[in-house]
């Protein structure tokens, strides 16, 4: 397994060994996803776009449809333009999209293609729409690649009419899974205000089985919407790595405010979206959310004795574990590590403020980190339970953790991308699996004597 | 069901011209007319842009596929994050410990990537890469390491070359580089092919072992997915078999280096690994012979063949033995599951020689391919090796280097020798094509069926709605779309995390994963029953 991972730190200063991140064309990739009829296209050697559709495939179990501009030592040499238009002009012809989303890989970026320039010469029919971003590999992760694609969907298609802003919120919702966006969805909905959530993955990355087949199913945010959302009076940006800067840019372009905030993964950061929705709309909050969070209160009360002051390693997208830091201090467990492969200091620094706020000392955080780093931490000091995605689960096996799979990609349990983590409910479901995994290891480990029936 | 040309030109029909004329090329009907050669296919070209392919590229087929599943070197990706990240733990190549490799000396659950930045894109990254081998070395201490560049890397001009003399002057231990940049040749193919050159050029012949055993092979383009290679060990092993060394499914660097002691090589993956077994030949005189162990019939027929390859009377009556007595332990079984599969047909879209492997198991169940396809192949593992002096290089062919290979002058030793056999007898098994010789999978195919090259979500779509086969064999790219389509479908990459899928064990747990797949009560429920009613009324009133 990993008996070759050494017991005693060495030095590790090039290069990731068993990253926390991929690659920025994943996530804009997953983002195009979430537009109603697009299909997004790859702008590189063809391995990218396989890859990408099979990392994407794996964790939702759902078709991942993706072209690509299949640069071959030619296209690299003299450039892609004329792949990438000969592509556009038969996408459209065989596939017949609504629209085509562009991004480039670190071939066509280091070879520098003029990607607008050769949009601009394609033959684009009437109606349709071809939009793009930039996502060279070696810069970011597939959370700058996934906000990079909302910029370039906001950059290409949002508008405003000049007129009113109407009472509506625009939702981006970050790199979060259908199920997820249903469930934030629903919130805004019970709060009787309307949206337009995009990149709107429901329906596209959970599509059912239904007696008709469609290539572009049902699901995803509609174009005519998001053209829309530059008329709408405010935008909600969910997570700041993925929604900060297309929320910025739509404030920019089209005056509509921007309202940054964390993932609502948590009780606080639930609350703190529906916060910004009262204050912003002067709704009144439904009864049906003063249950639904009294239900979690209530079951962190009667549960808080399965895992407060554990230790918690915790691992992946820094939106989700951002979010996640707080909702474990609100569980009253201890993020002894906590980890990010995704560039940015201030990572550091809103984990390293909230753990000060609770008072929680010796813990070690990281951003561009990786689980050789978290693994020799663990092997330097073990803790009580491992939080991250499937990659994870090498190390709750070389080091006997307990482990609950969270965040992207998991690839080895199903029924995940459609279960939300997001709102009161998905509190709930954090509760279940964090308690559920500290208790089957306690009646694992236990002798039998202590085998206790009520717990 | 069987079709006709037209049927196939129909399913062209939305395509724009030149990719019409281009696709055309790609696809072959079987019928009697043309039973005796295959028609030729267009294969090993590239990839129309925009076409949704399921092509990977050239490091996928390098380092994903071939060199990444040596269990005991560590194979650092020099490129930016994704592609090590995307060909981490992905393939299911099984390791595990044993007599030379203990557990502590096994990489392969890792992924070692140099982690490019754009400052290194600018400023050229040799110095990070040499920085990582110092610390890899530091920490895990292997005992040889594999670099494979991806696409940015040949464009900024890192020499590999140069980084992995060095570390090999600095540490003693043999660095490998792989030039397999993303963008060269068209598919997968041109990076099996850079690999097997590496790994001829640097590791074969360099051991010193001495190996006992009288017969001695090598499993060449076996990667022990789900466990096969362990499967077929176990059986070549009952009958007296020494297996050398798979390449490189569960295989160490330390055995790879004494590949060259072995009698006989077995090619089962035909298009990733033919490569060595022809340059192993022309240096060593080690025959080499295509097998096949997925498929009773199949695995019994490879086994004789091996049997006979020796000329041992005492090796054919054990073969024959070991055959008997694992026909008698898996029948019973497998009938129970012919019974659900007799009569189903199937599509097969998958690498190698798997499209062409999977038709004998498929039959052994009463299963019958009608379409059947590889994304990487070349026309010969369609057509057959008899075609290879004719197929046309290209400029994207030849941007893959070819080694220049002669007898080496001190262990070459003569072909028949290594089997023991007469000269004479060893000729004329090489004329009726027993060795150095693969026939492809066009003989296999039955009249009305098709071979595609390059298959691509559209043809596959049409295919699927023309042939409306009972389950469809393919990668994770297709398999929930083909499900969405009310199609079941089977990965022939991962073998959906169960196998080993060859040998005798291996087709049954094959039939069972079959059986299972067709029978999902689920299929039947797809239709929710307040729909059913409405069509029952609407049946009515038109009734």
């Amino acid at each position: 397994m990993l008996d070759c991972v050494p017991d005693k730190p060495v030095a590790h200063t090039a290069g990731k060994i068993n990253p926390i991140k991929a690659c920025q064309p994943l996530g804009a990739m997953y983002a195009a996803l979430g537009i109603h009829g697009c299909l997004p296209h790859s702008h590189g050697s063809q391995g990218c776009c396989a890859y990408h559709r099979m990392a994407l495939t794996r964790h939702f179990r759902d078709p991942a449809m993706a072209s690509s501009s299949s640069f071959t030592e030619g296209a690299s040499v003299f450039g892609g333009g004329s792949n990438l238009k000969t592509a556009i002009k038969n996408i459209f012809q065989i596939y017949n999209p609504d629209i085509i989303a562009v991004h480039t890989t670190c071939l066509s970026e280091t070879i520098g293609d003029d990607i607008p320039t050769i949009i601009k010469q394609s033959e684009i029919p009437e109606g349709k729409y071809v939009i793009h971003c930039n996502t060279p590999s070696y810069k970011g992760s597939h959370i700058t690649g996934f906000s990079n694609m909302c910029k370039g969907m906001v950059s290409y298609l949002a508008g405003s009419d000049g007129s009113e802003k109407k009472r509506r919120v625009n939702i981006f919702p970050g790199f979060i899974n259908p199920g997820d966006m249903r469930e934030i969805k629903r919130i805004v909905s019970e709060l009787g205000v309307s949206y337009i959530m995009y990149p709107d993955t429901t329906g596209v990355m959970d599509s059912p089985i239904l007696p008709k087949y469609e290539m572009f199913p049902k699901g995803g945010a509609k174009i005519e919407d998001i053209i829309d959302s530059g008329n709408s009076q405010a935008t909600l940006a969910l997570g700041s790595w993925a929604s900060d800067e297309p929320a910025a840019l739509l404030q920019e372009k089209c005056k509509v405010k921007g309202i940054p905030l964390k993932l609502p993964i948590g009780v606080k950061a639930t609350d703190d979206m529906i916060m910004a929705i009262k204050n912003e709309f002067g709704v009144e909050v439904p009864e049906s959310l003063d249950i639904e969070r009294g239900q979690v209160l209530d079951t962190l009360i009667d549960t808080h004795f399965h895992y407060q002051g554990k230790t918690v390693a915790l691992f992946g997208d820094p939106d989700h574990v951002i979010a996640m830091t707080e909702f474990l201090i609100t569980m009253g467990m201890v993020p002894k590590y906590v980890l990010t492969g995704t560039p940015g200091s201030k990572f550091e620094k809103i984990i390293n403020g909230m753990l000060e706020d609770a008072g929680i000392e010796g813990s070690k955080v990281r951003a561009e980190g990786d689980l050789f780093d978290l693994q020799q931490w663990i092997k330097e000091e073990s803790v009580d339970l491992l939080i991250g995605n499937s990659h994870g689960k090498y190390i709750a096996r070389a080091e006997d953790l307990p482990f609950v799979r969270f965040g992207f990609p998991i690839m080895d349990r199903a029924v995940h991308p459609l279960m939300p983590v997001t709102g009161y409910r998905g509190c709930l479901r954090l509760i279940e699996m964090i308690s559920d995994a500290l208790l089957d290891r306690r009646d694992r480990d236990c002798l039998d004597e202590d085998y206790e029936l009520v717990l | 069901m069987t079709v006709t040309e037209s049927e196939i030109e129909d399913v062209m029909a939305t395509y724009p011209p030149k990719v019409l004329k281009n696709r055309k090329k790609h696809l072959v009907l079987k019928t009697d007319d043309c039973a005796a050669s295959c028609p030729q296919i267009e294969a090993n070209t590239r990839t129309v842009p925009g076409i949704i392919s399921q092509r990977g590229c050239c490091y996928a087929g390098c380092k994903g596929v071939v060199v990444g599943p040596i269990k005991d070197m560590v194979s650092i990706t020099h490129g930016p994050i994704g592609c090590g990240y995307y060909s981490w733990g992905t393939r299911r190549n099984k390791a595990r410990a044993d007599d030379k490799t203990p557990p502590e000396q096994i990489y392969t659950a890792m992924c070692f990537s140099t982690d490019m930045q754009e400052s290194d894109i600018v400023f050229g990254g040799e110095k990070k890469l040499a920085r990582m081998i110092d610390e890899v070395v530091e920490a895990f201490h292997p005992r040889a390491i594999n670099i494979c560049s991806t696409c940015p890397i040949g464009l900024i001009g890192d020499d590999l070359n140069a980084v992995a003399k060095a570390a090999e002057e600095k540490y003693g231990i043999t660095v490998i580089p792989y030039n397999c940049e993303g963008y060269k040749g068209v598919s997968q193919s041109s990076g099996h092919h850079i690999a097997n050159n590496q790994i001829m050029d640097k590791i074969i012949g360099t051991g010193t072992d001495e190996l006992k055993g009288k017969y001695i092979l090598n499993i060449l383009g076996e990667y022990n997915i789900g466990g096969d290679g362990w499967e077929i060990e176990r059986i070549l092993g009952d009958i007296g078999y020494t297996v050398n060394s798979i390449l490189t499914g569960d295989s160490a660097y330390v055995n790879i280096k004494n590949l060259h002691k072995a009698h006989l090589n077995l090619v089962q993956c035909h298009r990733s690994i033919n490569y060595i077994a022809e340059m192993m030949e022309t240096k060593y005189g080690i025959p080499w012979m295509k097998c096949n162990f997925i498929g009773v019939e199949a695995t019994i027929d490879s086994l004789r063949k091996l049997a006979e390859s020796f000329g041992d009377e005492e090796l054919m009556a054990r073969t024959e033995v070991v055959i008997e007595r694992e026909i008698a332990r898996i029948t019973p079984a497998l009938d129970q599951y012919r019974k659900i599969c007799k009569g189903k047909t199937a599509f097969a879209f998958v690498g190698g020689s798997r499209s062409h492997h999977y038709q004998y198991l498929l039959r052994d169940l009463g299963m019958e391919v009608v379409v059947a396809g590889y994304e990487f192949a070349h026309r010969d593992d369609y057509e057959g090796r008899q075609v290879i002096p004719t197929i046309k290089s290209d400029a994207d062919s030849k941007n893959i280097p070819e080694l220049h290979i002669e007898p080496d002058p001190e262990m070459y030793e003569e072909p028949y020798l290594h089997l023991n056999l007469s000269k004479e007898k060893y000729d004329q098994m090489v004329k009726e094509g027993h060795f150095g010789y693969y026939e492809g999978m066009y003989p296999v195919m039955k009249d009305g069926t098709v071979m595609v090259d390059d298959c691509n979500h559209y043809e596959t779509e049409e295919l699927l709605e023309m042939f409306h086969p009972d389950l469809i064999f393919s990668g994770v790219r297709d398999k929930y779309i083909s499900h969405k389509m009310g199609v079941p479908s089977k990965q022939l990459h991962s073998y959906d995390y169960s196998g080993p899928y060859a040998g005798f064990n291996g087709a049954l747990i094959f039939a069972k994963d079959v059986a299972h797949a067709l029978t999902t009560p689920a299929w039947k429920m797809i239709t929710p029953p307040w729909e059913k009613e409405t069509e029952k009324k609407e049946g009515d009133n038109n009734a």
